[in-house]
């Protein structure tokens, strides 16, 4: 009968092994892959990431400029950070939070120097 | 590929399978590849870590003499053949009748190679 | 007297995969069992026509969350040996390392699914508890807990530095004590030991003539593993199979429950003799032939069969998991034992129905 007083005791006495989740959240790891993003001043629209893609869910549309990417068809493999030419994909490390409806967030370039130079969508 | 590869017939594919029985082979699967016009069926057997192979090109239609009368665990794998490749075993000690792995609403035979070949439309005039 | 047929699955608390079971009952005691699978079946096969072949090894590891590394380490395997590449040599130890992480927490996994089995759940929340510090390993060595995507064709992606390196063997380590404390609960309690021993026997001839793979083969006196043909760097490191003769749920546990330690103890190895160099070689050009590559996964031997003509996609892709090869003896061990065993006995083959319909 005594056998467990030791554990019942240790157990009583150390800290808990789970966290207090939405109040206490937890860091992720330096490296961790979370969601995708570009810096889209440095984008060639040369189409790599769009054709190494394993789940389709990259759009490049070189004549306007645009690059577009699907976040929830997004498998977060990786494969498209390594093949940009220029560097300008990368890894966010924490998750895409949920949301409500499913939209596809477009980047466009600007037009430079000319005319009319539209923002960001 | 690793391992010796034997070429079988249909006639003498369940001799050879009882040979390898008794000589103390294990079955470990068979695999099946869709040719266009033959399908070609491959089962590996293993002893001690060495893989043996028998090879059996069959044109489509022809029926196939079932294994698993001497390898019990045989028919799963032919009841997933029959399933994928429409292919029809003689002899199978427990059939599912091609409902094995695929449901009810799914595509029959599914895994076999189709062609695709261009339609021609015809203009309208006017 | 009278027998009647009751369903077993495909939702069972016990199950962590849909499988469906026929069982024909008499007075409590199982007479006859009859399975029926399908529930999951994605034709994930049917892919290489149109995926690539650098892309589906994305495809290929999410066959199976739990051993996912060892599936793309077999299809890597497979397309390299068509190609003739010669993988550098630190790049096989890394994919060991990756290789027996994936083991240890994928039997950590199992064990606390059995406790579940028989009803023991604080066993099962200290396993996974354990099992949570694996987790962080190999997110912060390959940067995903789960599907980790480390292997590539050529290689692997990603580097173990120093500082990695100390961090993974310190986890080790308390991993270690931890699992040391959990011994004397999983092999020496009695009502564990009443549950398991002599539950779900099967020879040695039994189990050999039915096909079956890995544990299920090693409980009952077979000695065959197939990291004895010297794959990646098992070559070079020492490790002889845990075998055990009893061929009961009990030996089953005990040979899991080793191979833990077994698996510490290969990463410590492997980190004692990985030498410097490059991680991956560019590889260009297609495949041709027909190859079949073979990997020991926790559940047993792991065969893919690959066929390529030259072109960008390969012609046919055969995956068979050992889960698919451990029904037949499932299906032998059901008859004669009482319904109340019949969870401990359906998990004692690891099942894992995902890797079984691909």
């Amino acid at each position: 009968m005594f056998k467990m007083t030791k554990n019942i005791l240790r157990n009583l006495f150390t800290k808990k092994a789970t966290r207090l989740f939405p109040y206490e959240k937890r860091e992720p790891f330096k490296g961790a892959r979370g969601e995708l993003d570009i810096k889209i001043e440095d984008c060639i629209f040369c189409g790599l990431c769009q054709r190494s893609c394993p789940s389709n869910c990259i759009k490049v549309d070189r004549p306007n400029k645009k690059w577009e990417v699907n976040q929830f068809s997004c498998i977060l493999c990786g494969v498209c950070t390594e093949v940009c030419p220029k560097k300008c994909l990368f890894m966010k490390e924490h998750y895409k939070t949920p949301v409500y409806t499913k939209n596809i967030k477009e980047h466009q370039q600007e037009v430079k120097p000319a005319a009319s130079a539209e923002g960001q969508a | 590929m690793k391992g010796e590869v034997i070429t079988v017939t249909v006639d003498n594919l369940v001799p050879m399978v009882k040979k390898m029985f008794e000589e103390g082979y294990r079955f470990v699967t068979a695999s099946c590849v869709d040719l266009g016009d033959t399908h070609d069926l491959i089962y590996h057997f293993d002893k001690d870590l060495n893989l043996v192979h028998l090879r059996l090109n069959v044109s489509k239609g022809t029926k196939i003499p079932s294994i698993s009368p001497v390898y019990f665990c045989a028919l799963l794998v032919e009841n997933e053949i029959q399933d994928l490749f429409g292919i029809d075993f003689d002899g199978l000690v427990l059939d599912y009748g091609r409902k094995f792995i695929i449901g009810d609403e799914a595509p029959n035979t599914p895994f076999v190679k189709i062609e695709v070949t261009k339609v021609q439309t015809e203009k309208k005039e006017g | 007297m009278a027998r009647t047929i009751l369903p077993f699955g495909p939702q069972h608390p016990v199950l962590p995969e849909p499988i469906h079971l026929k069982l024909v009952v008499e007075d409590e005691i199982v007479k006859e069992a009859l399975p029926a699978i399908g529930y999951v079946h994605r034709g994930l096969e049917k892919l290489v026509d149109l995926k690539d072949i650098n892309q589906m090894v994305y495809v290929v590891e999410r066959i199976c969350g739990i051993c996912s590394c060892m599936h793309a380490l077999a299809y890597c395997q497979g397309i390299e040996e068509m190609m003739n590449v010669e993988v550098p040599p630190r790049a096989k130890f890394l994919r060991v390392i990756w290789a027996e992480l994936h083991r240890i927490h994928s039997h950590l996994l199992w064990l606390g699914l059995l406790a579940d089995a028989f009803g023991f759940e604080s066993l099962f929340m200290q396993c996974w508890r354990v099992r949570e510090k694996i987790m962080d390993l190999q997110e912060a060595t390959a940067g995903n807990r789960v599907i980790v995507s480390v292997n590539v064709v050529g290689g692997v992606r990603r580097d173990i530095n120093k500082d990695m390196e100390k961090y993974i063997l310190d986890t080790l380590k308390e991993v270690e004590q931890e699992v040391n404390q959990l011994k004397s609960t999983i092999l020496n309690d009695y009502t564990v030991k009443k549950r398991t021993v002599g539950i779900g026997v099967l020879t040695k001839e039994q189990v050999y003539q039915l096909g079956g793979a890995g544990p299920m083969l090693r409980a009952s006196g077979v000695v065959q593993d197939m990291r004895m043909t010297g794959y990646a760097a098992y070559g070079d490191l020492d490790f002889e199979p845990v075998v055990e003769t009893a061929g009961d749920c009990y030996a089953r546990t005990v040979v899991r429950f080793r191979e833990i330690f077994q698996s510490i103890d290969l990463i410590r190895q492997a980190f004692s003799k990985m030498p410097d160099g490059e991680i991956n070689v560019k590889v260009k050009g297609f495949p041709t032939g027909e190859v079949v590559s073979r990997v020991e996964q926790p559940r047993g031997e792991l065969l893919y069969y690959i066929r390529a003509n030259g072109t960008k996609n390969l012609e046919r892709l055969r995956v068979r998991t050992p889960t698919f090869a451990n029904i037949a003896p499932l299906v032998a061990m059901l008859p004669g034992i009482e319904l109340a065993d019949v969870p401990v006995v359906v998990l004692t083959i690891d099942p894992c129905i995902s890797c079984t319909e691909r």
